[in-house]
């Protein structure tokens, strides 16, 4: 017998503001988060691009000196986004046998291994910090949640670039699902914002390089859209048994009803143009939930705004909805986060989640010329999501061939 | 110019406050680093790296294990820095 899964908590840092709820607001008033690097990195690397979705609130103001030591960024991303969603849940007293984490980083610690490669070469190997490994390591950012919580029914790192965030919500979903675990704190969070990264995306031309207009460059669907923008930041959910979030008198924002990861197997970067694997996943979550189709009343896509991906997502999506798909209202929210990488599935499943919640799809920023090969319903302004029982999806991709979706329905 | 053990210990101080958050005052000859101060192996070596660079002296990694309390560490910078 299958348990039903809610969501009861959510917490995130991201560009757009420090925690959930700023970030919400700001996203429906339409903002980015995009901004010019002003660090010295910028101009002594004479890197191609100079601008990227910076944390709102640098984790070093929130977190106590020592912790922040002891932590990669990314880290520091995930203990702030998880904390606020375990407050948010009630802090909740749980057996912590019955207590799990599933945590994604697309990269890990990247600042700490190439900061300590620095020290290596300037200082001699005596200088490398003890301290590295377990901040380099892409675990780091889940056992740091599960130490804070006490969790100790497993601590997970699903690791497939930029879909990692929602295959760990699949993944939580799943072991609640069966019935494994009570609560789960799950999402992903990335602090990439370094040069070599930005220097090695943007030598596969996967970046936006609109320079001298940072907050326009993030335009999925848009004609003139030439690459993703590199976010920051860090989000989590709180989910949990329905019958235990009942029993306690929990808040509930939604239910998560189906969760489905599939594989390309076509090139390690390009996403199948077809879609078919990316299809299968909608489909798979879709069919998980119990419902059809035309339950689908929202969609936030993974439209990271490159000129191949985002045609390939509306191949996916008019495979799996066909006619059905002019109903449906679509987000692109990393119009204005930019993409947060192993952190983007989690703000964005929280942003799904949300806009069932207070039914409202949030708006996609800068579609000033519609890609005319690309025919959806974009929401560009906060629209109002009607009925009961309604279905949204949200959607990640990642290098490497990786398709993950997770369904949630309303319960409000 | 070698600095006297009140100075080291000064300065020891501010490294082990630096690293872990402990109060400064707290931080006293008799402190055991383990079960007084509750300071693990990887927070020990990076103390021990960073009173490296501030003392300019050097504690060998077999060294470190006889560092029991704030005290032996006190002693053996003072003497190190010859």
């Amino acid at each position: 017998m299958f348990k039903k899964v809610v969501v009861t908590g959510i917490g995130a840092t991201t560009p757009l503001g420090g925690d959930s709820k700023s970030t919400w607001e700001n996203l429906l008033a339409g903002k980015s988060g995009i901004s010019t690097l002003t660090q010295e990195w910028v101009t002594k690397h004479e890197l191609p691009v100079t601008f990227a979705g910076q944390a709102k609130t640098p984790a070093t103001e929130v977190l106590t000196l020592q912790e922040a030591k002891r932590l990669d960024p990314s880290s520091q991303f995930a203990l702030i986004a998880a904390r606020e969603a375990w407050a948010d849940a009630g802090s909740p007293e749980v057996n912590p046998e019955r207590l799990a984490v599933d945590y994604a980083t697309g990269i890990g610690g990247v600042w700490t291994l190439l900061d300590a490669y620095d020290v290596l070469k300037e200082r001699g190997p005596r200088r490398v910090l003890p301290m590295t490994v377990p901040m380099l390591m892409p675990n780091g950012p889940a056992a740091a949640i599960g130490m804070d919580i006490s969790a100790r029914a497993g601590v997970r790192t699903a690791v497939s670039a930029c879909a990692s965030g929602t295959e760990a919500i699949a993944n939580a979903f799943n072991r609640i699902r069966n019935g494994e675990v009570d609560v789960v704190v799950a999402g992903g969070s990335e602090a990439a914002i370094h040069p070599l990264p930005i220097a090695a995306f943007a030598a596969m031309q996967a970046l936006s390089k609109r320079n001298d207009a940072p907050e326009k460059a993030s335009r999925p669907y848009d004609i003139d859209r030439d690459g993703f923008v590199m976010g920051e930041g860090g989000g989590a959910l709180v989910l949990e048994n329905e019958e235990h979030a009942l029993a306690r008198g929990a808040k509930i924002y939604a239910e998560v009803v189906g969760a489905a990861v599939t594989s390309d197997a076509y090139h390690i970067t390009a996403p199948d143009p077809e879609g078919s694997a990316a299809a299968r996943a909608m489909i798979g979550a879709i069919e998980q939930s119990g419902s059809s189709i035309y339950d689908v009343v929202h969609i936030n896509a993974h439209a990271t705004s490159t000129p191949v991906g985002d045609i390939a997502e509306y191949n996916a999506l008019k495979r799996v909805f066909g006619d059905h798909l002019s109903k449906i209202a679509v987000s692109a929210t990393k119009s204005s986060t930019g993409h947060l990488l192993g952190g983007a599935g989690a703000i964005e499943a929280i942003f799904t989640v949300l806009a069932l919640h207070e039914r409202t799809a949030p708006p996609t920023i800068n579609l000033d010329n519609p890609d005319p090969a690309i025919e959806l319903d974009v929401v560009t302004s906060p629209r109002e999501l009607e009925g009961s029982n309604i279905l949204a999806i949200t959607n990640s991709f990642g290098f490497g061939g990786h398709n993950a979706v997770v369904a949630f329905r309303s319960t409000n | 110019m070698a600095l006297s053990a009140a100075e080291v210990l000064a300065g020891l101080a501010e490294i082990v406050t630096d690293e872990t958050g402990i109060a400064t005052d707290v931080i006293a000859l008799d402190k055991s680093f383990t079960d007084d101060l509750d300071i693990d192996s990887i927070s020990m070596m990076t103390i021990v790296v960073n009173a490296e660079d501030k003392f300019n002296v050097k504690i060998p990694d077999e060294e470190v294990k006889n560092l029991l309390t704030v005290g032996d560490a006190v002693n053996y910078i003072t003497k190190a820095q010859g």
